[in-house]
């Protein structure tokens, strides 16, 4: 046991705390605040596994971005503030979407737990040489061999972009029309 | 020095978590976020793995860096579409959203939408 696996253990639990939480809530609120918890803590988890640049674009993107697009989504739909019977499937969908989800992920465990065993990685002490270069090989790295990609990323955000747009939309003389097809 | 199966065990909880919310919830924001947790535990063992081969050319954070990309992107995409669905429908029940579905409503022993009077305009 290090300070490194220490940390991640705190943390990891946070997350994997929230998540759950973030899925069983019955407010819709309150999930979505859940999943910034667990989010920024797995920001956190990146941080201990040495990929500082990852968590920081974690915490701008995700906790930043994705989290106040979903927030807004819940109150464009007008949820319903307090505990709601409705968001939830009926109790034998969710109790086999539970069953589901617990073999899957035990499944999983099984094989990756089995593929890495007991065996432990250098990231590099705080401070070290190691540690304080860890951003220049991952941006020679992208704007080198992963420049292309990235840029048809770029391309990608302009066209989600534009699509959600068009999506959003409302065509004029549409205001007025009764409550969508009958 | 990090174990690395912590990091691996945190991963499949977020996966089961994701797939839970994917699967239990019928409000298509909080399908959303389901499929957030299961991006992350694919982020987190892109990670894991980048930190385990100790790759020079950090292939692992980078496809991360291009998972979050694309995840920004769909998000928006799907906030544009659950928002078209709620202003044609007035809710966001994914069971009741069936008009492309095999079955009709009444089939499946679900109980008829409201109204179309209570679709907001």
């Amino acid at each position: 046991m290090t300070t490194r696996d220490v940390l991640f253990a705190l943390l990891g639990l946070l997350t994997a705390a929230s998540a759950v939480l973030s899925v069983v809530s019955r407010q819709v609120v309150h999930a979505a605040l859940w999943l910034v918890t667990a989010l920024g803590a797995l920001a956190g988890c990146y941080l201990v596994l040495g990929a500082e640049v990852v968590a920081l674009v974690q915490v701008l993107v995700y906790v930043g971005a994705v989290v106040v697009l979903v927030l807004f989504a819940l109150m464009l739909t007008r949820a319903p503030i307090g505990r709601s019977p409705d968001v939830d499937n009926p109790r034998l969908a969710r109790a086999a979407a539970g069953v589901v989800s617990v073999v899957g992920a035990g499944l999983l465990a099984v094989l990756l737990v089995g593929v890495v065993g007991g065996s432990a990685v250098d990231v590099g002490a705080a401070g070290s040489e190691q540690a304080r270069s860890a951003a220049q090989p991952l941006a020679r790295s992208l704007f080198g061999s992963w420049v292309l990609p990235f840029e048809l990323l770029s391309l990608l955000l302009l066209a989600a972009l534009v699509a959600a747009l068009v999506l959003s939309r409302t065509p004029d003389g549409d205001e007025n029309r009764s409550g969508g097809p009958q | 020095m990090i174990h690395l199966w912590p990091a691996v065990l945190l991963a499949c909880v977020l996966v089961g978590a994701g797939l839970f919310g994917v699967l239990a919830r019928r409000n298509a924001v909080l399908v959303l976020i389901g499929l957030e947790l299961l991006l992350n535990a694919a982020n987190l063992l892109l990670v894991t793995f980048d930190a385990a081969y100790a790759d020079r050319l950090h292939s692992g954070q980078v496809l991360t860096l291009f998972v979050i990309t694309v995840a920004a992107a769909e998000v928006g995409i799907a906030l544009a579409v659950v928002l078209l669905l709620f202003r044609r429908r007035g809710d966001v029940d994914l069971r009741r959203a069936r008009e492309l579905g095999e079955a009709s409503a009444e089939d499946a022993g679900i109980p008829p939408e409201p109204a179309a009077s209570a679709a907001p305009r």
